[in-house]
């Protein structure tokens, strides 16, 4: 691994009582994909939302440790949730989009960014939607609400809407878990797209996906990060007992 | 082999037991009962008022002064005290219930024992008799406020401490607030997490999320507190008793500190305090119609408007 995007140190998170995530501590490597895999409730969602700061909206969780950006910790006080969450973006398991216009769904990061030109504004839109390859298919429905697309494109739009605000980094939660074979191939190979500009950290369920898409997979099981490796790695020689197990389909 | 299903057959789609029978006949035609009741109540008065109120309802009616000691003539004014009553009300119930709502949907931490103070006050005030508010407004806003402002600014000459439009509105606007916040907390609550999530993740304050992705998905629901609010208050004749309303004024009001007819204040007035009862009672009738119509179809847009952000919220 050259160069670290995110180095994490120790970052342990709790609901209430409950130690939902234990000690983690681990590298993610800059425009490379990082899947995190493991079994239902091994915290592998929890970690992701962890990047973002997005458990700040549960009220009961506390977390140590550190969780470095770019050499910066992003739980320190004097740092903005709002800056953070614009440079690393999101993606989730069941696509969001606002209940507006396709143009005005791309257009809502930049706006909140205090861009009002309308040219500025187009120019995003034309190239988050080209970016997400799904500029063809909307470009004359714009302004039709992004309600009616379909789930996969639902998705893309997602993903469009992320890239607007251009992060650096872009966590994926699960991001095809309800789309069909079609749809999650066009994500998959959006992704593969998405990481020469973009470091991408991507949760998955499906472990052909993990292999599929990623250049590293960390293996996550009962709040721990058991393994991290080269993806290759991790899929035909583990070191780990429990990840061979989980990876063969032992268990999970 | 055939036989055999048949006989499970009879088995399964045999009947019932008769005494379970009965009783579950008894317990539906007691509900049959009980709706056709209440339908023919409905039904009856709505007749009664139609059939009496039909002679006098006319455009001429609504649209002219009160003469002969309300005897004969229109009932204008009473309309348009009435619009002007529940339009100032609105003014200033619907920004205070929303923001209301807002806090305890949105800011107010679960376990906030000032949000459960506040969510308790609302419940009382909803269940507190109209005419307390009425007693409330006479005491706070006429005596202590507009008492108050006379001494302060007017060497205390009376103007504002006496019932008025502002003062009926005010009083009027506490009584239906619960309606609003009530209201506009169940529209705020239909906004998936997921919205708001996607929205901060975008980067957005708690507040450009507010205004951007929860409010404009709530405006139905503000709508729908705001039009019950104002059916309610148009029909409500207690909180305006000792306020401001008036029993009759040759002209309709200029300024907030005026006097104004109202819709249901005529009709008691009419109803208690008329010289010719035989006169009176078809233009009583007419103008029980017309508050009627009035706040059923106030009610009828309120019902559309829910049960669309039902089916949203589905």
């Amino acid at each position: 691994m050259k160069d670290i995007k995110i180095q994490v140190n120790d970052l342990s998170l709790y609901y209430g009582e409950k130690k939902a995530l234990k000690e983690i501590s681990m590298q993610i490597p800059a425009n490379k994909v990082t899947a995190l895999i493991g079994p239902s409730g091994c915290g592998k969602s929890t970690f992701l939302r962890c990047i973002n700061r997005m458990n700040d909206l549960i009220p009961s969780v506390s977390i140590t440790g550190q969780m470095l950006v770019e050499g910066v910790d992003i739980y320190d006080k004097n740092v903005d949730v709002v800056n953070i969450r614009k440079k690393i973006g999101m993606v989730f398991q069941k696509s969001n989009p606002f209940p507006k216009s396709i143009y005005e769904n791309v257009a809502y990061g930049p706006r909140i960014n205090g861009i009002k030109s309308k040219r500025e504004l187009d120019e995003i839109v034309e190239t988050s939607l080209r970016q997400a390859a799904i500029w063809d298919e909307l470009k004359d429905r714009l302004d039709d609400s992004a309600l009616g697309l379909s789930g996969g494109q639902q998705q893309r739009l997602c993903i469009a809407r992320t890239l607007a605000v251009s992060p650096d980094i872009i966590l994926m939660d699960e991001p095809a878990s309800a789309l069909d074979p079609i749809s999650t191939s066009k994500i998959e190979e959006l992704v593969h797209q998405l990481k020469e500009k973009y470091t991408i950290i991507i949760v998955t369920h499906n472990m052909q996906q993990a292999a599929r898409t990623s250049d590293y997979t960390a293996f996550f099981y009962l709040g721990e990060l058991i393994e991290m490796g080269k993806t290759n790695t991790i899929f035909t020689k583990p070191e780990q007992k429990q990840t061979e197990d989980y990876i063969t389909g032992r268990f999970g | 082999m055939d036989t055999v299903i048949k006989d499970t057959e009879k088995h399964f789609f045999s009947k019932h037991k008769k005494g379970a029978d009965l009783k579950g006949n008894f317990f539906i035609g007691i509900t049959q009962v009980a709706v056709l009741l209440i339908i023919a109540v409905l039904f009856i008065i709505l007749g009664i008022i139609i059939y009496q109120g039909r002679e006098k309802f006319s455009w001429e009616f609504i649209s002219s002064f009160p003469t002969d000691g309300m005897t004969k003539g229109g009932i204008l004014p009473a309309i348009i005290g009435t619009f002007i009553l529940v339009i100032v009300m609105s003014i200033a119930a619907v920004p205070f219930g929303t923001i209301t709502a807002i806090y305890l949907t949105e800011y107010a931490k679960e376990d906030s024992k000032f949000a459960a103070a506040v969510r308790f006050s609302v419940r009382t005030l909803a269940v507190v008799p109209s005419i307390i508010f009425g007693l409330f407004g006479l005491g706070f806003f006429i005596q202590f406020v507009g008492g108050g402002v006379d001494n302060v600014f007017n060497g205390g000459e009376l103007h504002w401490g006496q019932p008025n439009i502002l003062w009926a509105s005010l009083t009027m606007s506490l009584l239906t607030l619960p309606v609003i916040i009530v209201s506009v907390e169940e529209a705020l609550k239909t906004i998936p997490r997921e919205l708001r999530e996607a929205s901060f993740a975008l980067g957005a304050t708690k507040w450009q999320t507010l205004k951007k992705v929860v409010l404009p998905g709530s405006i139905s629901g503000i709508m729908t507190g705001t039009i019950l609010a104002v059916s309610r208050g148009a029909g409500e004749v207690a909180p305006i008793l000792f306020t401001g309303a008036a029993y009759y004024l040759a002209t309709l009001p200029g300024s907030l500190s005026d006097q104004f007819m109202n819709l249901g204040y005529h009709i008691y007035i009419m109803s208690t305090q008329s010289s010719d009862v035989e006169k009176t009672m078809p233009i009583q009738f007419a103008t029980t119609l017309v508050l009627l119509i009035l706040t059923l179809s106030l009610n009828l847009v309120a019902v559309v408007i829910r049960s669309r952000i039902r089916r949203r919220a589905r």
